[in-house]
């Protein structure tokens, strides 16, 4: 219950802070906090016009406030600023053939690692499997018999002049 | 080779770092280049004359070159475009860009006027339609009217030889 109160208070806050920016009501100032905080401001390349406080960024901010209260949708907005600054004011760029690589490079990336080390991993244990031939019983008889028969021949002359 | 791929790889990686270090990120592309450039009435400086539209200047070649008395780059490329404009006749547009116009008109008395006509763009409307996002910028506007090239930053030596003397095809002097 108390926190219904709490939620009710915060609720009442936030539409006097909303209230605050000149001409717009809540859905159209959610939208504007929202474009504003996906384009690029030019000046300060790594801050979107609301962070920004460069002249160029409050004069974008003005120009989606303006536009927003007339009642243009998102994506002409968007347009709007694209035809004059480029895909370079969206801090979402467009997936095209010119930013393919921006959007699948890191997936490629990953997929690569993977085979990668798929292949290391293979590539170890295969070494290791290849030294334990199976032993070939052929082999092991012959041996055995060479061996035999060469232990038989190195006796034979030892013990045949005492006889 | 056991380390074929690898060294590969680093070599492709340097290769790209090489490139991408000799490209400046604060000259963003515009996508205004051979397109129509944008249009604007705007009084000139002082108030006369009251309306200035690109299509004054149709059918020449011309520089549209964006300033402010409060750029400091402007006074870089100053004395290039004052060389252009009175040496080798090179018909050059001033915008005044978020100026208050007694103070363009004090930049120019100092430091001399390389403009044929100086337009004022006191909000910077006109800056916002053609893409400006800082002083100096300087558009070639072809005979059609449309842009053929965006100079971002102050004019240089190096960019008039090689990039605007070719779409004005104006002569070296001498």
């Amino acid at each position: 219950m108390r926190r219904n109160y709490l939620a009710a208070l915060l609720l009442l806050l936030s539409s006097v802070v909303l209230a605050d920016v000149d001409g717009l009501d809540a859905q159209q100032e959610a939208r504007y906090q929202a474009l504003i905080a996906e384009l690029r401001c030019l000046v300060c390349q790594n801050q979107t016009i609301a962070e920004s406080n460069a002249p160029l960024a409050v004069d974008l901010r003005n120009q989606v406030k303006t536009q927003i209260v007339a009642g243009r949708s998102q994506a002409e907005i968007v347009g709007y600023l694209t035809e004059r600054y480029g895909d370079f004011v969206l801090y979402r760029p467009p997936f095209k053939a010119s930013t393919a690589l921006l959007w699948l490079g890191p997936f490629l990336l990953l997929l690569g690692g993977l085979v990668w080390a798929l292949r290391y991993v293979r590539g170890t244990r295969r070494p290791a499997a290849a030294t334990e031939k199976p032993v070939d019983p052929e082999a092991v008889q012959r041996l055995l018999a060479e061996t035999q028969a060469a232990l038989a021949a190195q006796d034979a002359p030892a013990r045949n002049p005492k006889e | 080779m056991k380390y074929l791929v690898p060294i590969a790889v680093l070599l492709g990686l340097i290769a790209l770092f090489a490139v991408g270090l000799t490209r400046d990120p604060r000259e963003v592309p515009s996508p205004l280049v051979g397109k129509p450039a944008p249009a604007f009435a705007l009084p000139g400086l002082g108030g006369t004359p009251a309306r200035v539209t690109p299509a004054d200047w149709r059918g020449r070649t011309v520089l549209v070159n964006y300033f402010a008395s409060w750029c400091a780059g402007c006074r870089v490329e100053h004395p290039l475009l004052m060389q252009l404009a009175h040496e080798q006749g090179v018909e050059i547009i001033g915008l005044a860009y978020k100026d208050a116009d007694a103070d363009t008109q004090a930049w120019l008395d100092r430091h001399g006027n390389p403009y044929r006509s100086v337009i004022a763009d006191n909000a910077g409307s006109a800056g916002l339609d053609w893409g400006v996002y800082g002083v100096p910028e300087t558009f070639v506007v072809g005979p059609d009217g449309s842009i053929l090239f965006k100079q971002i930053g102050p004019m240089t030596p190096e960019a008039w030889e090689t990039k605007i003397r070719p779409l004005l095809g104006v002569r070296r002097e001498g």
